[in-house]
């Protein structure tokens, strides 16, 4: 036979029992024509916009589903970031919040991304108050995700927008207070944010980007604890080989998805982000590869050396398996979607700190972090400057995602219900850092030479 | 040409070739290929057709198979071949 039973049975497998999927296609679409000065005129056009172009996104991803026997968790849209041509108020800002939520409503779409801001160097009046804007946006919707851009490795941090993020993340996470400030999780942070992430909540169509692109990520933590069972007893050689060549097998699904939707559609092939995304399903767990490689705990003495080796070795596989990478590709560890960290950060076994380690050597950043409601703003902008220095001194992406739940404190959980997880409430250190972010300005950016 | 395969996948029994193929000539499918493996204990067969002259929609034999597996207390399945190729095949 042309390829073996075997062969096919393992795919098969996979995709069974090891929870291997495509984990979003997501549209992105250039909303850079839509501009108009009439509030009402603009929303129109975003809205004719999206649904012209997206209309038959879902029912193209869900025949290619049917056809070749791959769940596609999410069919998802990225729009250009909204702050470039909102140019309105507060309340108009909102209304366009509203507007693709309609939008993202009538194609059946889970998520639409891309209500956000680049304000690395400084605000524009428009980004000004379109970030102004974001808790009272994520509050009118549950469809729309907001990121913002705080910093880059070329531009530095802008700590004015850093310092501003600390407050508006408090309020919206006052303004979802009944359901443990959940709105913060549709809300990311970014340095050095990558302008065709397929993933949510950071996804956003950048002005880099064609008219409108088909992104692809793929997913398949389960994959790989299984592959890495198989190898228990072998050095670290074949322990990065035996990642690569399952990640390779991952990532050429994803491959053919993006082909294949791209064609369907008509619409050009972007990138494949070849990312290991946890859900909290059990077996689906990114913490749960880092100790089969032999920790006792995700989080302990060890882990970011694993993590490292695991983030390296699905970027050498998946390159070889994809005519274009991009987007954030690499591990995810988002605490309340990976079943593995909730338990280790409910044991004790895993901090903020040692997450802000593991974020210098994978994908992303501090995500989908809850910590107590008490925690005040400017302990979270620092969090994020922190991060964001993470991110513009190692020239990577990074990402602050956290939720600091009302009335909650340590040994609480909050439940976000679906991918979202539950997340279990972490210490945050208590020392006043509010000099440090109130100064304002920006933080220069890096000297690349000197190295030490 | 248009392939695809088809996958059962549970314990062996009686009748499992005779229920497949003759649904197969039903519908106009041709079978190209047959094999079929024990995994894990678990009995494997995958068969490799060719759809492109079905006088039925992809997703109506898809959709038929589900059923029948149920039926039959077996998982089958029909998948585009190019998932196959894609992940084993460089």
């Amino acid at each position: 036979m042309f390829i073996s039973a075997d062969e096919i049975a393992q795919t098969i497998r996979m995709i069974q029992k090891e929870h291997l999927d495509i984990r979003t296609v997501t549209m992105g679409i250039s909303l850079l024509d839509c501009a108009a000065d009439d509030i009402n005129v603009k929303c129109q056009k975003i809205y004719d916009k999206i649904t012209t172009r997206a209309g038959k996104l879902v029912k193209t991803a869900c025949g290619i589903e049917n056809e070749y026997g791959i769940p596609i968790v999410n069919k998802r849209i990225s729009v250009t970031p909204i702050g470039l041509i909102a140019n309105t108020d507060v309340d108009g800002c909102v209304k366009i919040a509203e507007t693709l939520e309609k939008a993202a409503n009538a194609v059946g779409v889970n998520f639409i991304g891309g209500f956000s801001a680049l304000v690395h160097k400084g605000y524009t009046q428009s980004e000004k108050t379109l970030i102004e804007s974001i808790p009272y946006a994520l509050h009118a919707t549950t469809k729309v995700c907001s990121s913002v851009n705080v910093g880059t490795t070329k531009a530095g941090i802008n700590m004015d927008a850093v310092r501003d993020m600390g407050i508006l993340i408090k309020k919206a996470a006052e303004l979802s207070a009944d359901t443990g400030g959940s709105d913060c999780a549709r809300l990311v942070v970014f340095a050095n944010a990558p302008e065709d992430n397929p993933f949510m909540a950071g996804a956003f169509h950048g002005v880099g980007e064609p008219e409108c692109v088909i992104n692809v990520g793929v997913s398949g933590p389960g994959v790989v604890k299984c592959a890495i069972e198989t190898v228990k007893d072998y050095d670290f050689t074949v322990l990065a080989e035996t990642i690569k060549k399952t990640a390779f097998k991952i990532t050429r699904m994803g491959q053919l998805v993006a082909k294949e939707a791209s064609e369907r559609l008509g619409v050009p092939f972007g990138i494949v982000d070849l990312s290991l995304a946890p859900t909290p399903a059990v077996g689906d767990s990114v913490a749960r590869i880092l100790e089969g490689m032999g920790l006792e705990h995700c989080g302990g003495p060890g882990t970011t050396a694993a993590l490292a080796l695991l983030n390296d070795a699905v970027k050498k596989g998946g390159v070889m398996a994809s005519s274009h990478v991009g987007g954030l590709s690499g591990a995810f560890i988002p605490v309340s979607e990976d079943e593995g960290m909730i338990e280790a950060v409910r044991n004790g076994a895993l901090c903020i700190e040692k997450l802000e380690a593991m974020t210098c050597v994978c994908s992303v950043g501090l995500d989908m972090i809850v910590v107590p409601g008490s925690t005040d703003a400017a302990t979270i902008s620092a969090i994020i400057a922190d991060e964001a220095a993470i991110g513009m001194v190692n020239t990577k992406t990074t990402a602050v995602r956290i939720i600091p739940a009302p009335n909650k404190n340590v040994g609480d959980t909050v439940e976000f219900g679906g991918l979202l997880g539950s997340g279990p409430v972490m210490a945050v250190r208590q020392y006043d850092c509010s000099r440090f972010i109130n100064r304002g300005g920006r933080i220069p950016a890096p000297l690349f030479s000197l190295k030490n | 040409m248009v392939k695809a395969v088809l996958s059962v996948i549970g314990c062996d029994r009686v009748g499992i070739i005779a229920a497949v193929s003759s649904y197969f000539a039903k519908v106009n499918v041709n079978i190209l290929d047959i094999s079929q493996t024990t995994m894990d204990d678990i009995f494997t067969m995958v068969m490799l057709v060719d759809v492109g002259a079905a006088t039925v929609g992809f997703s109506e034999l898809a959709a038929y198979f589900k059923e029948l597996g149920a039926e039959m207390g077996l998982q089958m399945q029909l998948q585009h071949v190019d998932i196959f190729n894609s992940m084993h095949k460089i």
